[in-house]
């Protein structure tokens, strides 16, 4: 992975030191809260609803096992013992002390990290495919671009103050496990017939207030230009704008006001007069660059594969496993392993210091050393040889790190919502724990097979309820917590058979204890009416939300209690 | 006499900016004696009877183009541009256009809502004078210009990105 040279080092040393002076001038009164606010944003720290919350850059979801370490380091001596990794490939500590960030930042510092630009109106953490290098089905390794773009977005100084916050996501595989569609910048790399490297480029997708899946602005981008693309439609969206209202100033309503045409037609015109300049990537810096990220000495063992059939036919429970948190590996004989933080009783996405720990030993004992963390919020050991599968299984089951449930209605994704949230109308990881609770049996769970379930406690969509085939918003109505259900969202992953695109709402929002309910009467229409290897997803595209919304409001599934009669199916 | 940070260090300040009150209309406006900035529309309205002062600056708001001042920017003895709010950033983006594709060349003034945490950004994109908000103090001020010994990506200041610039380090080969 990336290695900091002199002139990252510098660059985050003198943050830390900058930061601390800011903090210190705040505490002895010479900054005001506002003028602080977004000082402290743009080093990742919140101040929610019970503390403050750091939010720490895990720059397009790499870790290394060092880091990894230094992170349960900071849950240990700073926190509570845990943290939460988000969608946006961010871990987030909820209970440090404002005192004390300036030395997390020096701790994370020691380790080549940072929180810089983890919030506030500035471009965000560049996020990324977490099976990028290893995917069999890569185009092309988005990991030296996704630096390049770290460094280059990093104090940019024309675009730290934008009318609100600003997120890339970059893509390189026919999978887009990065739903790219929903950034305001979705960079697909690609190559041209005559292999040429490039960009697709899309821009204007978000969640939130007004979800949109982004547009394509241009098909195909030389991969030299990438920065001064990024920063001609950056400057576009600094110019233009709305500042007036804090929900209509995401770039996704400019692009909207302006017709996608027009927005490109201005992108395009400024590129006219800014491109081959100085800021044009040379081929030296992307070899450069992309030398950080060799494949490993991957020495595949011939008698693996043998063992892991046999493993497999042995164990039922190890089958199980393996078919949900088992991915391809391009190299035959290594395979990828999700470690699920999606167990029963514990919010979605976190983890204790001592798992993080042990997550970096495994890092060590089952690969090169490196984890990766997914936007569905788990974490993943990227280069596990095929034999190891069972010794490691066993010991994430200890660990509480081998949920059987990847892909799966329980492998909900949350944000931290109003137990820990300041902005959230409601609970999230209440939600989901009843959900996975109703969800029990592993047979059920397994037979109904792929379904992203999002819950988001709030409309800034931190639980990407919108890209969910079942999406989950909490609302508040007269101070009580209510959820709205939406169904048929996909976040362009091969769940949703490629598609993004946005859940509609089924209808009126329903009260904490009738959730588990709703979801078993939407999942158990899906199994009436699915036809073979459909999805959840497929069966609402195919017959539209009338019947599912139907099924709902018309069955006394408000009012039922104690356990849904299962349906069964032969499918 | 108000104070600025003129050439990295504070210096007294004489200019004085006119700041209209919104209805008036520009052909009413009575413009001062002596140095003075006044706002674009005033500018593009009555700069015939004003070129000639040599003592009359001019001022952009974020909306404002650059691209409008252009025609007189060489003859211009000052060049400002105003921050509203400190969290308003287009002012960073007119102030990199006036430099790098308009060709101003003279002094490039931030005024407004100007606070020291600003200067750096603000130094890069091209400003070369601050009008830090009064109840800030200054001369701490100074030491917010330059909080980083280098830069990752160019702007005005220096146009050539990091990679250009140095001999940025290659992997160090693994072995035991």
């Amino acid at each position: 992975m990336y290695v900091y040279d002199q002139v990252d080092r510098n660059l985050v040393a003198e943050r830390v030191e900058q930061y601390r002076d800011q903090v210190r001038r705040f505490l002895a009164g010479e900054l005001t809260e506002d003028e602080f606010r977004p000082l402290r944003l743009q080093n990742g720290l919140y101040i929610q609803r019970f503390a403050p919350m750091l939010r720490v850059a895990i720059p397009y979801g790499l870790l290394s096992a060092a880091q990894l370490r230094m992170l349960a380091h900071i849950a240990r001596h700073y926190d509570r013992g845990y943290g939460h990794f988000s969608t946006r490939q961010n871990i987030q500590y909820n209970w440090p002390r404002l005192e004390d960030s300036p030395d997390i930042l020096a701790d994370l510092a020691s380790v080549e990290m940072h929180a810089i630009q983890t919030s506030g109106n500035c471009v965000r953490n560049i996020t990324s495919d977490e099976l990028a290098g290893i995917a069999p089905d890569e185009i092309v390794d988005p990991r030296p671009l996704c630096e390049i773009l770290r460094q280059w977005s990093t104090f940019h100084p024309e675009f730290s103050f934008l009318p609100r916050k600003f997120k890339i996501a970059v893509n390189g595989s026919v999978e887009d496990r990065s739903a790219t569609a929903f950034h305001d910048i979705g960079l697909y790399v690609r190559r041209a017939p005559n292999g040429e490297l490039g960009l697709r480029v899309l821009v204007g997708g978000g969640m939130g207030r007004t979800p949109i899946v982004g547009v394509v602005i241009r098909e195909f981008l030389p991969w030299q230009h990438m920065m001064s693309y990024v920063e001609c439609i950056l400057r576009v969206y600094n110019r233009y704008g709305r500042r007036d209202n804090i929900y209509k100033a995401r770039i996704k309503i400019l692009v909207k006001a302006l017709g996608p045409e027009e927005f490109a037609r201005q992108v395009e015109e400024e590129w006219t007069l800014v491109k081959n300049g100085p800021g044009t990537l040379t081929e030296e810096e992307l070899k450069r660059v992309s030398a950080y990220f060799p494949a490993p000495d991957y020495r595949p063992r011939p008698e693996d594969e043998g063992e892991l059939t046999r493993r497999i036919a042995e164990s039922r429970g190890f089958a199980r496993w393996a078919g949900r948190a088992v991915r391809p590996h391009r190299i035959p004989g290594y395979r990828a392993v999700v470690l699920s933080l999606k167990k029963t009783g514990v919010a979605p996405g976190d983890a204790t210091a001592e798992q993080m720990d042990q997550v970096a030993d495994w890092s060590e004992r089952f690969g090169f050393g490196e984890i990766r963390v997914s936007h569905e919020q788990n974490l993943i050991l990227p280069d596990v040889r095929a034999g190891d599968l069972f010794a490691l299984w066993e010991e994430a089951r200890q660990a509480g790190l081998a949920t059987p449930n990847l892909g799966l209605l329980t492998d909900i994704i949350a944000c931290p919502g109003g137990d820990f949230c300041s902005l959230a109308n409601a609970k999230s990881i209440p939600i989901a724990e009843a959900i996975q609770r109703r969800f029990d049996d592993l047979d059920y769970l397994h037979d109904i097979g792929e379904l992203n379930l999002n819950i988001s406690g709030c409309m800034n969509s931190c639980g990407h309820h919108h890209a969910g085939h079942i999406g989950i918003l909490g609302v508040d109505k007269d101070g009580e917590e209510w959820y709205q259900v939406s169904i048929g969202g996909a976040d362009g992953s091969d769940a949703g058979h490629g598609r993004s695109a946005i859940g509609k709402v089924i209808g009126p929002s329903f009260k904490a204890e009738d959730m588990p309910d709703v979801v078993s009467r939407l999942v158990e229409i899906y199994l009436e009416k699915r036809e073979a290897g459909e999805h959840f997803v497929d069966t609402v595209e195919r017959l539209g939300i009338a019947l599912f919304k139907a099924g709902v409001y018309g069955t006394p599934a408000r009012t039922k209690k104690g356990p849904i009669e299962r349906v069964v199916t032969d499918a | 006499m108000p104070e600025i940070i003129r050439g990295g260090s504070v210096v007294a300040d004489d200019w004085q900016i006119l700041r209209p009150a919104p209805a008036i209309s520009m052909a009413e406006i009575e413009i001062p004696a002596g140095r003075v900035v006044v706002p674009l529309a005033l500018w593009l309205e009555r700069h015939t009877g004003l070129i000639a002062r040599g003592d009359v600056g001019v001022w952009l708001a974020g909306a404002d183009d650059p691209s409008s001042i252009a025609p007189w920017l060489q003859q211009l003895p000052v060049v400002a541009v105003d921050f509203p709010k400190f969290t308003d950033g287009r002012g960073y983006s007119v102030a990199y256009l006036l430099r790098s594709r308009f060709g101003y060349r003279g002094e490039l003034r931030a005024i407004g809502d100007v606070l020291p945490d600003q200067l750096f950004f603000m130094r890069r994109v091209g400003f070369d004078a601050f009008a830090v908000r009064p109840d800030k103090d200054i001369r701490q001020a100074l030491h917010s210009l330059q909080p980083f010994s280098d830069a990752y990506q160019g702007s005005w200041d220096n146009a050539v990105p990091a990679f250009r610039r140095h001999v940025r380090a290659w992997p160090v080969p693994h072995g035991n």
